[in-house]
């Protein structure tokens, strides 16, 4: 039934192409150079160095970053120390909730500067930006400062206490909404920051700490330090930080481990995946396919729970390559500050690099690989959206977290032959269930080991909703009640 | 099309599934476009040379026939380079009326038929309306199907009436009305595309404009999806033609969009997508003056009909 093998195509090369229509950035205000911010105030770097953050979609320099050694980190840590033991730790509850909500609503009146410099900083259409990353970010502010004063209820009969100075590392596929998961929870619970985001994308989180400054933080209370790796193993050592959360690559997740042990600092982990979105004979196929394109090709792939391995049931896998094929026609790859751009940059040239290794190992595999051949612009990092089919278990492709818009194709027979596949990776951060079968849903969810499924939609996120990863996908949930625990201590 | 010897009506379960929730989030992408500068321009000229311009009330008289269809050969004088409309949609008792005022415009002159808007006549008479309509001249006609007896299941009468409306129409074209505001849900919308399509349908329809709601884009989306479909299996093309509730320019555009990302180029002219509105033109006749005076003029500067 419904099994097309098409023979007609159809053709999406219009008369009719949209014109160019570019956010406008006549409000956006980004200073030539930015220095760290400590105890609530913007300071220089002791060893005075500077890098530089780019655009990556035309390699032109947005600004110069400081670098922060171990001895900024040091003063940063103490900062936040005589914050939380002077002020934050012994303020009353709501009045830590009414701050939370203050940064919340200045995200809000903001938003349009956040999710302009959020395109130019990182690479990803301003769509997104504006639709997703800012909205959920003032959503996370706004969800955690409504539990600063309810604790106990959310923990009933026991004594939720904070921990001290959290030590916060975030990624760059989601600077803003990555800095709102961290430092919202952290803040409600009672505990000081130090917060870095990543090399590549320091600007909203700077930006962020003006809003702190607005907000009138006591100082010390969020502290947030650019720099690079270095900067983030001299947090993670720090003797004086009680706790660690990292969002990143499950390589450096285990670097952090290894520091760790032996400590009694807590931690959580937010690393890498390898979904499976799997496609039952009785999806709406149509939404299936949106879907897809959705889970693989949103923020250019650059997403930790990415449904980056697709399975699709034989007797429908070639409606669904053919249409998703026919879909990938009509996605614009382009200027990311273009309100019609679907696919923004790659975020930076060494992602590019690794990538297009991943691509070149795909074909030596023997994979077949999919791509729509637009023209990529002159300048910048761009990855076409990829399909690779003809794959198996075994592949590289199919194994392993490419981070890009490269989705690896594969087919199942019966549900325990999808549930086996999905479930055989090292990763276990995600997955999504198309079917019009609710029963099923509850099924082959149930047996899928990932911290998050999703049932015909995927990437859906919302304060209220934990989310974390099984195997080398993580350790521990950030998000709803889950995120408060991972901040608290529980007598 | 050859005539077979037995055509069965596709079951519900022979339609694909459609999820309302995924549906309106592709709707809602189409509606993030923007659409600006010279392609609005464009798009705006393709709505007006799609525009069935319509007028289906009781009170209709010659003159107004008349009037309509002499707005139809000139939206806007003052305007150079505009397109007329695809077509005026009026009821069989006009139809003389509009074909003799429209004389060699090449617009077309399209007739309601079979009862409309409820459809509740006995085939025969169904029949012999659309007959007399395309005698009185009219190029096309829109029908609409018997929605009481697609709700109660029996979909090979609904089946049979349409191939037979379709025979009846001989050169003339049949637009089939799903009339999707009584049909409750996406999937039915899906299951009728497919039976009208094979049915012999040359444009599926979403509504007659009398029953709320009228053309929606999740509607009208899952009938291009099904016209998509159909072309992929068949080779053959389906018209579409969303109406009802579609007066502002800025939402017909947003219907190019959806057009434009579903069906491709190949769809993207009057003979195969149609808009049923009636007070339509007018919004894109303002847009048109305001890209090109830059000043939005009241609506007393465009003539009513």
């Amino acid at each position: 039934m419904n099994k097309r093998i098409a023979p007609h195509k159809l053709n999406f090369d219009t008369g009719w192409a949209y014109s160019p229509a570019p956010e406008s950035i006549d409000h956006v205000h980004i200073k030539d150079q930015y220095k760290l911010f400590i105890g609530g105030k913007f300071v220089a770097p002791k060893a005075g160095k500077y890098f530089n953050t780019i655009n990556p979609a035309n390699e032109k320099v947005l600004a110069r970053v400081a670098q922060a050694g171990a001895t900024d980190v040091d003063r940063a840590v103490n900062a936040a120390r005589g914050a939380y033991d002077n002020i934050w730790s012994k303020m009353k509850p709501a009045e830590r909730g009414k701050y939370i909500y203050r940064i919340a609503r200045i995200i809000q009146e903001r938003a349009r500067e956040f999710a302009v410099i959020e395109s130019v900083d990182g690479g990803k259409p301003i769509r997104e930006a504006r639709d997703v990353d800012i909205p959920l970010a003032a959503a996370h502010f706004f969800y955690y400062a409504g539990w600063a004063d309810k604790l106990n209820y959310a923990f009933p009969c026991r004594t939720p206490q904070s921990l001290g100075v959290a030590g916060q590392i975030i990624p760059w596929n989601f600077p803003l909404l990555m800095a709102a998961w961290k430092i919202a929870p952290a803040l409600a619970c009672g505990n000081t920051v130090v917060l870095k985001p990543a090399e590549t994308t320091p600007l909203t989180a700077l930006k962020l700490a003006e809003v702190i400054e607005a907000a009138d933080l006591p100082p010390g209370v969020v502290n947030i330090l650019t720099g690079d790796g270095s900067t983030g193993a001299a947090i993670v050592n720090h003797d004086d930080v009680n706790k660690i959360a990292f969002t990143g690559s499950t390589n450096v997740g285990r670097i952090i481990q290894h520091a760790l042990a032996g400590t009694d600092k807590k931690y959580t982990l937010e690393l890498g995946g390898k979904a499976a979105n799997i496609i039952f004979a009785d999806a709406a196929i149509d939404q299936a396919v949106e879907g897809v394109v959705n889970a693989i090709f949103f923020n250019q792939g650059h997403v930790c729970c990415a449904g980056s391995r697709l399975l699709v049931q034989e007797s429908v896998a070639d409606e669904v390559v053919f249409k998703l094929k026919e879909r990938m026609q009509t996605l614009i790859v382009g200027d990311p500050l273009d309100k019609n751009t679907d696919i923004g940059a790659i975020n930076s040239a060494a992602q590019l690099e690794r990538i297009n290794a991943y691509l070149d190992l795909g074909q030596e595999e023997g994979a077949e690989m999919f791509q729509c051949g637009g023209k990529n612009p002159d300048k910048g990092y761009w990855c076409q959206p990829t399909l690779f089919t003809n794959v198996a278990q075994s592949h590289r492709v199919v194994r392993e977290e490419i981070f890009g818009p490269v989705l690896a194709i594969q087919t199942f027979r019966t549900l325990d032959e999808a549930v086996a596949k999905a479930n055989n990776t090292q990763y276990g951060l995600s997955g999504g269930i198309w079917t019009d079968k609710g029963a099923k849903i509850f099924n082959v969810g149930a047996k899928i080991r990932a911290g998050v499924i999703w049932a015909n939609t995927f990437n859906k996120f919302d304060p209220t909703s934990p989310f974390g990863g099984y195997k080398e996908s993580g350790v521990g949930r950030e998000g709803g009640m889950h995120g408060l625990s991972a901040y608290l201590d529980l007598h | 099309m050859a005539k077979m010897a037995v055509m069965i009506a596709p079951k519900p379960d022979q339609a694909p599934r459609v999820d309302q929730v995924g549906v309106d989030e592709r709707v809602a992408r189409f509606r993030a476009r923007s659409i600006k500068k010279s392609s609005k321009v464009q798009a705006l000229n393709l709505v007006l040379s799609q525009i069935d311009l319509t007028t289906l009330e009781g009170q209709d008289t010659p003159g107004k026939v008349r009037q309509l269809c002499q707005k139809a050969m000139r939206l806007h004088d003052s305007l150079p380079d505009i397109p007329h409309v695809a077509a005026v949609c009026v009821y069989p008792m006009m139809v003389a009326e509009a074909k003799k005022a429209l004389g060699s415009s090449g617009i077309k002159v399209a007739s309601v038929a079979t009862s409309f808007p409820s459809g509740m006549a006995p085939t025969k008479v169904k029949l012999e309306e659309i007959q007399l309509a395309v005698e009185l001249g009219a190029d096309e006609i829109d029908m609409v199907i018997s929605r009481g007896k697609f709700l109660e299941g029996k979909y090979q009468e609904v089946f049979d009436e349409i191939v037979a409306c379709k025979e009846a129409c001989g050169e003339a074209h049949l637009k089939v009305i799903l009339e999707t505001g009584e049909l409750g849900t996406l999937d039915r919308v899906r299951h009728a595309s497919e039976l009208a399509m094979q049915a012999g349908a040359d444009f599926i329809k979403t509504s007659t404009g009398k029953i709320q709601p009228a053309a929606t884009m999740p509607v009208t989306l899952v009938m291009l999806q099904a016209i998509r479909d159909y072309y992929y299996d068949t080779g053959r093309m389906v018209g579409m033609k969303p109406a009802g509730g579609i007066s502002k320019a800025k939402l017909a555009i947003h219907y190019l969009v959806m057009l434009r990302e579903t069906l491709g180029e190949a769809w993207m002219s009057p003979d195969w997508f149609r808009f049923g509105a009636s007070s339509l033109a007018n919004d894109v006749l303002m847009q048109l003056q305001k890209q090109r005076t830059g000043v939005y003029q009241s609506e007393d500067y465009f003539s009513k009909d």
